[in-house]
């Protein structure tokens, strides 16, 4: 029985198994409020464009700070091996971190991943010191690509970004689970309930990663509060060893001792 | 000279990269820089020289999933 109840992450023990991204919240106020409720000790963070008269992004650095999780910046939107590996350049120096949710898209109506893209990346930047998160889908070969590549962390995606679809591929989730039982491997995108997160867990997987379930939620404070206790259920219960289905009925209560009343 | 400045042409005179960003009014704002399509280090701005037609990319930290 693994006792464990602690993630490593690239020599990082961390005792939320939730990463929680930034984007789409209502309010400065309710992401704060939302990432505390929620337990995350990563929330995932972007570059973009800074316009010296706005200068947002000073802004939303000093709310990241406050807020004290550590950051996991992402290459979103990164459609070429070029434009995510000079965005995870950028991304090391601003944030003063070598871990990166590295995302190289291949089609824009799934956002699925280009994962030829994605393993030639991951090449280039293992090998200049990147800590990666490479958000791939749940492709056994791919997933094997990623581990020669240097990846020590896998981010298999639930279903497409921001479509709360949950966990659309169980049987292979559940494959890459056992195919590498020592990767910590985090579903990552497509989560829409807490239910999902949960279910994620249950088949053994070492967190969740997720964003619009909880900003696009009617109380997000409250949604990042129930995907925190979610995701410490699940965890609890597949260490709890779940029973097996089976397809028919066995009585719970004792057939032994029935009464006759007949 | 015409720099393109995340995608807008600017009017600069600068002959650094370094000296682009202060021209600019970006002064001590956390950001990182890319001359077109490379990045460039902080510490290898001052080094950097900038020329008539260069595309520059600014970029800051903001939110992301």
């Amino acid at each position: 029985m693994i006792q464990d109840f602690n993630l490593t992450l690239y020599g990082v023990s961390l005792s939320s198994r939730l990463m929680l991204g930034t984007s789409q919240y209502p309010s400065p106020a309710i992401l704060a409020d939302a990432a505390r409720a929620s337990g995350a000790e990563i929330v995932t963070v972007s570059l973009r464009r800074e316009s010296a008269r706005l200068k947002e992004g000073q802004d939303f650095w000093r709310l990241i700070r406050e807020i004290g999780a550590r950051v996991l910046p992402n290459t979103a939107g990164c459609y070429s091996v070029k434009e995510a590996v000079t965005t995870a350049q950028m991304a090391r120096e601003v944030f003063g971190t070598s871990w990166v949710k590295l995302e190289v898209i291949g089609e824009a109506d799934t956002l699925q991943p280009d994962v030829f893209g994605l393993v030639e990346a991951a090449r280039i930047l293992a090998a200049d010191g990147f800590e990666l998160f490479p958000y791939t889908t749940e492709d056994l070969v791919v997933a094997e690509r990623l581990i020669e590549a240097g990846c020590r962390v896998l981010m298999p995606w639930g279903a497409p970004i921001g479509s709360g679809k949950g966990l659309n591929n169980l049987f292979g989730l559940r494959a890459l689970r056992a195919h590498f039982p020592d990767v910590p491997l985090i579903v990552d995108a497509g989560i829409g309930l807490p239910s999902q997160a949960a279910a994620a867990m249950e088949l053994g997987y070492d967190g969740v990663l997720l964003n619009t379930a909880v900003a696009k939620a009617g109380d997000p404070v409250a949604m990042a509060r129930a995907f925190g206790q979610a995701i410490e259920a699940g965890r609890a219960a597949f260490l709890a060893g779940p029973m097996q289905p089976r397809d028919m009925a066995a009585p719970s209560t004792p057939v032994v001792g029935r009464a006759v009343l007949t | 000279m015409t720099l393109i400045v995340n995608g807008e042409p600017r009017e600069v005179a600068a002959a650094t990269l370094a000296a682009a960003l202060e021209a600019l009014d970006y002064g001590e704002a956390k950001v990182a820089t890319a001359l077109n399509g490379k990045f460039v280090p902080a510490r290898l701005r001052e080094a950097t020289p900038v020329k008539d037609g260069d595309k520059i990319e600014i970029l800051a930290p903001r939110q992301g999933g």
